[in-house]
């Protein structure tokens, strides 16, 4: 079988998810003896070929039209690479520009759709691993078409390394300018401000848990004490509740601080991408099956409201 | 100008609960609003508030049993809602991005909105594809996860951004019509008035059937299935602290102690 994946990059750089496409690819591949091929879609797309060229990668097709990641670009090259090469899967990122396109790739092209899979496996068909419920269960999907359309966690599957031998091939997708309806007009960094948390130490970490914008209070108590630094999963600064400079997550902060200690949150994935690197993660939650607690090192299983205090009392 | 906001009533589970064969057991769940689909309401409910003759309808997948989750947006301002049923439809089958926008499709296609927001995510099921899908199988223009809309209904341009990752806006002008997948904090959702309840009661909620919307149950054939569903091993190893909060707090402190921190 031939497996086609889709690399991703943004303003000049590679994503990292570009590589674990490759790999996740090749394993499936591998399944039947079959082919990887990689396309990379606008920008430098020698200079991309020539980073996407790790072991495994068999065919790598260059699409070049403009610069940046523009849907409709994306939807025309890749569906009519696609026809052409009729992968029986196509991998692409469960990204934020991934879930801009893969969801029209599939469409034209009439295939299943499976996104934010964990874990592929290919015997007889494609077998696709995904979770429900923010993590809390697992489920898995069968797909029994001849060709599948998936999107790939990020981090899910190891970068693929070492150098290949792959044979770049431009392909010339007949890209319909008038079917361009969408224009990126720049780009905007958020979260600037008075406090940069991927440069702390210590972090104190607020979630949903905290129920109230008033009992943010004694969260802020606890950070004084330990003379660390406040910051927070996504509902808190949804809520407007602290600003965005203070979010840790996939669309906030990567932080590495030396201690992290998350309290009242969940650990939702796209929380979890922001902070796992982390030295030592310290989890307080009233939910044992917080996905939290696997990755935490250290852990709490009780009220935030009866523990905090607890803990600020034993500092003073 | 007409507004078409893509609903869904979803169920969050308890800390605790059990497994039920491919879904989680009834008794552990409690339905409320798609949380996106909140923002996206709020949106188009403020897009009538700031332009002339904006009517909002909301279109929702689901059994009767979703009425009152359903009406929760008509109280927060929405005009009107649709909502697709029918036999064929069977509760606990997993429903994937092309059927859902299949459905979606035939509604929207009825109504002609000019802009149709959906929420990025389902918060139970996660699949992120619907609005796209919908968005190209109408034919339309969209732009997936946009945390920010200026709508130039003259220009026919929506000015939107993108949230990308690692803090990261993308800014993009989009044609209309087009569909927009609404991400969360884009704006702050109102709680719903006693008198906004009130008039919610006596507000359309229309129910169609695939027959209704001119489809057959062929629209429903997926070649996915979902094929078992589980609680995952827990990959952790945690070291849990035991007993009152004064003793857990009392070895956390200890830890952290250890680690320099507070001294």
């Amino acid at each position: 079988m031939t497996v086609l994946a889709v690399a991703e990059h943004r303003r000049g750089e590679l994503r990292a998810v570009s590589h674990e496409l490759v790999t996740a690819g090749r394993e499936l591949a591998d399944a039947t003896d079959g082919d990887l091929h990689v396309a990379v879609v606008s920008g430098s797309v020698e200079e991309y070929a020539d980073r996407l060229d790790r072991e495994g990668v068999d065919v790598i097709h260059t699409v070049a039209h403009g610069e940046e990641f523009n849907h409709d670009v994306y939807t025309q090259a890749v569906t009519q690479l696609a026809e052409e090469l009729d992968p029986t899967v196509l991998l692409m990122p469960q990204s934020v520009n991934g879930l801009d396109y893969a969801p029209a790739v599939a469409n034209r092209l009439g295939l299943p759709l499976i996104t934010d899979a964990v874990d592929l496996a290919y015997d007889d068909g494609l077998t696709a691993t995904r979770e429900l419920y923010g993590s809390k269960v697992e489920t898995t999907i069968d797909s029994h078409a001849d060709s599948t359309a998936v999107t790939v966690r990020p981090a899910e599957w190891p970068a693929a390394e070492g150098s290949g031998d792959a044979t770049v091939e431009p392909f010339e997708a007949t890209i319909d300018e008038s079917a361009i309806r969408s224009t990126v007009t720049g780009f905007q960094e958020v979260g600037g401000g008075d406090v940069d948390i991927s440069e702390a130490d210590v972090l104190v970490s607020i979630g949903r848990g905290i129920e109230e914008e008033e009992n943010l209070d004694l969260i802020r108590d606890l950070a004084d004490t330990l003379d660390a630094t406040l910051s927070a999963s996504r509902p808190i600064v949804d809520n407007g509740w602290l600003p965005k400079n203070r979010q840790v997550g996939q669309s906030g902060k990567v932080v590495t601080p030396d201690v992290y200690i998350a309290i009242g949150i969940s650990g939702a994935v796209q929380h979890v991408a922001g902070m796992k690197g982390a030295d030592t993660i310290v989890a307080i939650n009233d939910d044992p099956n917080a996905p939290i607690f696997d990755i935490a090192d250290y852990g709490i299983v009780d009220d935030l409201f009866d523990v905090v205090p607890a803990l600020i009392e034993q500092f003073e | 100008m007409k507004v078409l906001v893509t609903v869904k009533e979803v169920t969050a589970v308890d800390d605790e609960f059990e497994i039920d064969g491919l879904d989680i057991d009834d008794r552990y769940v409690t339905a409320d609003l798609n949380e996106w689909d909140e923002y996206a309401v709020e949106e188009a409910v403020q897009l009538s508030e700031s332009l002339d003759d904006v009517e909002v309808v909301t279109v929702t997948i689901g059994p009767s049993d979703s009425e009152e989750t359903i009406r929760q947006a008509l109280a927060k301002g929405a005009d009107r809602a649709i909502r697709v049923w029918d036999d064929a439809l069977d509760d606990d089958a997993m429903l994937d991005p092309a059927t859902k926008a299949r459905l979606l499709a035939a509604v929207a296609e009825q109504e002609g909105p000019d802009l149709i927001l959906t929420g990025v995510q389902s918060a139970d099921d996660s699949l992120g594809a619907t609005g796209v899908t919908l968005a190209d199988q109408l034919g339309t223009e969209w732009a997936a996860v946009v945390n920010a809309l200026d709508l130039d209904a003259e220009a026919g341009v929506a000015h939107v951004h993108r949230e990308l990752e690692g803090g990261v806006e993308e800014l993009t002008d989009v044609e209309l019509p087009a569909v927009l997948t609404i991400q969360t904090g884009i704006n702050d959702p109102r709680y719903a008035s006693l008198r906004g309840i009130r008039q919610a009661q006596s507000k359309e909620l229309a129910e169609k059937t695939l027959d209704d919307i001119g489809l057959d149950a062929t629209a429903l054939d997926s070649p996915i299935e979902q094929t078992a569903l589980y609680e995952p091993e827990s990959e952790g190893d945690a070291t849990l602290y035991e007993g009152t909060p004064e003793e857990t707090a009392g070895e956390l402190a200890g830890l952290l102690a250890e680690r320099g921190v507070g001294q």
